[in-house]
């Protein structure tokens, strides 16, 4: 699916193979999704009087806005079928800020679109994360006037 | 084989709760085994990744209620693996609470004074470290700074981690692989197995029964060690001595499974659970601002962008806990960490719907470096209650390890609203003067409010209609059951619970001793910290008396 932003999202960054994944517990229901999807679009475009490219399927055929307005009402409270669609759409944000479908130093280092544009910083040789520098190492505050003794408040 | 398994203290669940019992039976002597649901996993196996598999959802739990979800650990060593290790004390006011009953919701026999010497015997076993300014992180001097330029203070928060092992990686969550935070699996635990406790991983309580003796009989279910949705096989053993420990989230659901066999429940069981009151915001900074206005430069050409450097919490501001301020608008606002997927999904944007996907979130993920979360503890009303409990645990395990749907409900209460609104203005102002930052809350209408600290859901109090156990953490009705977890606090704390937890638990340790006696456990009251310390033990010491005496 085309989405609208010049870099990808989270379908480059790999949506499809974390839902494919069965240890999400969401991919025996994907083909159920997909056929919901779409059957809320067609109601969407027929509400507003849309027409839709009829050679793609209907989700797809509609505009980003009009996609983006379909899922917010999905996910909205109050919505009957909320608890599904926000599951979805946890694993589609997870595929992109997380990308929990694969080692995290490896998707980095193969550029992953979501970690990349985040800018998280690359692990050491080892595979593991240190920052020697981490501190401004001076006070920037005055501490609470009644703190005790063993720095909890009083 | 027909012959039925037994030992004298059976404990469920291996955090904070348990393991301090635990240790404190077995080294008096007391056979002692801990049923854990979670895997048992060692420093190597602590990973730095994200990867669903991995240690990270190995350890981590997430519970999706209505209205409330619930994060904690699923290990041995319990929430103290995956924590942030903040361990501030509880401020004074917090026990003089009267929150949704309209009369002090502690036991008259609990106040901050009666509970140091407690709170000290916990900072005697875990090491706390009071940490100095050299060891704050990048995020917490900005917190500060930002305080500071608003009038405000600022403190540097107590917490269980080596600093001098402690590399700032941020990877908390997933356990920490380099031995610097101070989890249960370096004091309490190792020294409960040492004087002959066991642990048995993979083992989820399920419910409790009676036995004709007047012990009970635990029945568990052995889990998958990689598909926690799996379960391999079951069995029961029996016990003179029950300690429900299984986490506020857990322990509740146990108990009302258990009502068919074990008879009618206090009513405070799986209700008045409180999340701590906690709501997070995030600031994204103006990196340019944050120079000119703090005047804070990393030495490096940058001025921040060190959202993913540190060690969780550092500094806290404790302005608003004043005991003289009133109930509901008194509440810490500390600087925290949350690792990408779980910090960023509910992050909004400050533009117009959609808020927290879409073109816009896209954007503020792209400057995620210059992010700062801010966690809000206020005073909750104890609003939430557990509905009847799923077929096995306390969720239904949605994916292989990780997530799973429980039946909390959770309504915010006018009280509730108020307090977090407040409490969003004031990092708002904080933070958005002079242009340092935007600052939103995250959003409560994806998987309703969260907690990292639950609470309450069991527990102890004077009042029996408001409260399910007795001061000595003993369940109401049913002699031999004790709970000693987050859900034996009585309401939210405006600070980090794990200490409380902690110095409750020690504080229950002599009412358990002098019950399991009395069932013809040959067991004593006395032992001092895990390292040999007896500092705690001798301050504490006139309390215990009391209390092994009653
Ligand atoms: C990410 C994160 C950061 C945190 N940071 C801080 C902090 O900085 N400071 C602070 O004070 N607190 C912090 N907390 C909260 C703290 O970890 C908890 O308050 C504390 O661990 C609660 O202790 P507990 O004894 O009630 O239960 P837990 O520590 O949660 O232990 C309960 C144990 O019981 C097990 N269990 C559950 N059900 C069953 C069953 N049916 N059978 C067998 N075992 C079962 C669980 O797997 C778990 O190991 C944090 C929590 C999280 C999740």
């Amino acid at each position: 699916m085309a989405g609208v932003s010049p870099d990808g999202g989270a379908v480059a960054a790999g949506a499809i193979e974390l839902l494919e994944w069965d240890a999400t517990g969401v991919t025996d229901g994907l083909d159920g999704y997909a056929g919901g999807l779409n059957r809320h679009a067609l109601a969407h475009a027929a509400e507003r009087g849309l027409a839709l490219d009829e050679s793609v399927p209907p989700f797809v055929a509609l505009s980003f806005e009009d996609r983006t307005a379909l899922v917010r009402w999905l996910t909205a409270p109050g919505h009957p079928e909320k608890a599904l669609w926000v599951s979805l759409a946890l694993f589609c944000n997870m595929a992109y800020d997380s990308a929990a479908h694969t080692h995290t130093a490896e998707a980095l280092a193969a550029g992953h679109p979501g970690l990349t544009a985040m800018g998280i910083a690359m692990p050491d040789a080892d595979g593991l994360w240190r920052f020697p520098a981490y501190s401004y190492g001076r006070p920037l505050a005055d501490l609470h006037p009644d703190t005790t003794p063993t720095g909890s408040p009083a | 084989m027909n012959s039925v398994e037994s030992t004298d203290v059976l404990v469920v669940g291996s955090g904070f709760g348990g393991a301090i019992v635990a240790y404190h039976l077995a080294a008096g002597g007391a056979r002692v085994v801990m049923l854990e649901r979670g895997p048992w996993l060692e420093t190597g196996e602590f990973e730095h990744d994200f990867k669903l598999g991995s240690s990270y959802t190995r350890i981590f739990d997430f519970v999706v209620g209505d209205g409330m979800s619930v994060l904690g650990g699923n290990c041995v060593g319990g929430g103290s693996v995956v924590y942030f290790a903040a361990m501030p004390r509880a401020p004074r006011f917090v026990f003089e609470r009267r929150g949704s009953i309209a009369r002090r919701m502690w036991p008259a026999a609990i106040s901050r004074d009666t509970l140091d010497p407690w709170y000290d015997r916990v900072a005697e076993s875990i090491p706390i470290t009071q940490q100095g300014w050299q060891d704050v992180s990048y995020s917490g001097g900005l917190w500060a700074a930002a305080c500071k330029h608003a009038g405000r203070t600022a403190n540097p928060v107590p917490a269980a981690v080596d600093t001098a092992k402690c590399v700032n990686c941020n990877w908390m969550m997933a356990g920490c692989r380099f031995e610097a935070k101070q989890s249960l699996l370096f004091n309490y635990l190792p020294a409960a197995l040492a004087h002959g406790a066991e642990i048995r991983p993979l083992h989820e309580v399920q419910n409790i029964e009676r036995t004709g003796d007047g012990g009970y009989r635990v029945h568990y279910q052995l889990v998958d060690g990689e598909d926690y949705r799996v379960t391999t096989g079951s069995g029961t053993i029996d016990a003179k001595i029950v300690v429900l420990a299984a986490g506020a989230a857990a322990t509740p659901v146990i108990l009302q499974r258990s009502e068919a066999t074990l008879g009618p429940m206090p009513y405070a069981v799986g209700r008045y659970f409180s999340g701590n009151g906690e709501r997070l915001n995030t600031a994204v900074l103006n990196e340019d601002r944050v120079r000119e206005v703090l005047g804070l430069d990393r030495g490096d050409g940058l001025a921040y962008a060190a959202n993913q450097i540190g060690k969780g919490p550092t500094v806290a501001n404790w302005d608003r806990l004043d005991g003289s301020l009133p109930e509901y608008s008194r509440y810490s606002l500390e600087q925290l960490y949350f690792p990408p997927g779980l910090g960023t999904i509910l992050a909004m944007t400050a533009g117009s719907d959609p808020m927290w996907f879409g073109l816009d979130k896209k954007e503020m993920l792209r400057r995620w470096r210059s992010w700062l979360i801010i966690f809000q503890m206020i005073e909750d009303d104890n609003e939430g209650v557990f509905g009847p409990p799923p077929a096995r645990g306390n969720a239904d395990r949605l994916s292989q390890q990780m997530l799973g749907i429980g039946r909390l409900s959770y309504k915010p209460t006018a009280n509730t609203q108020a307090a977090w609104a407040m409490a969003d203005a004031e990092v708002k102002d904080i933070l958005e003067r002079d242009g340092l930052a935007t600052v939103t809350p995250w959003t409560n209408d994806l998987v309703g409010a969260y907690t990292v600290h639950p609470l309450a859901s069991c527990r102890i109090g004077d009042d029996p209609h408001t409260s399910a156990l007795d001061d000595r953490h003993e369940l109401r009705g049913h002699p031999g059951i004790f709970v000693t977890d987050g859900s034996a606090v009585p309401g939210a704390l405006t600070v980090n619970p794990a200490m409380t937890i902690s110095a409750l638990a020690e504080r229950a340790v002599p009412g358990i001793v002098r019950a399991a006696r009395e069932r013809g456990v040959e067991v004593v009251y006395g032992a001092p910290a895990p390292d040999g310390s007896t500092g705690g033990r001798r301050g504490a010491a006139r309390l215990a008396e009391a209390l092994l005496s009653r």
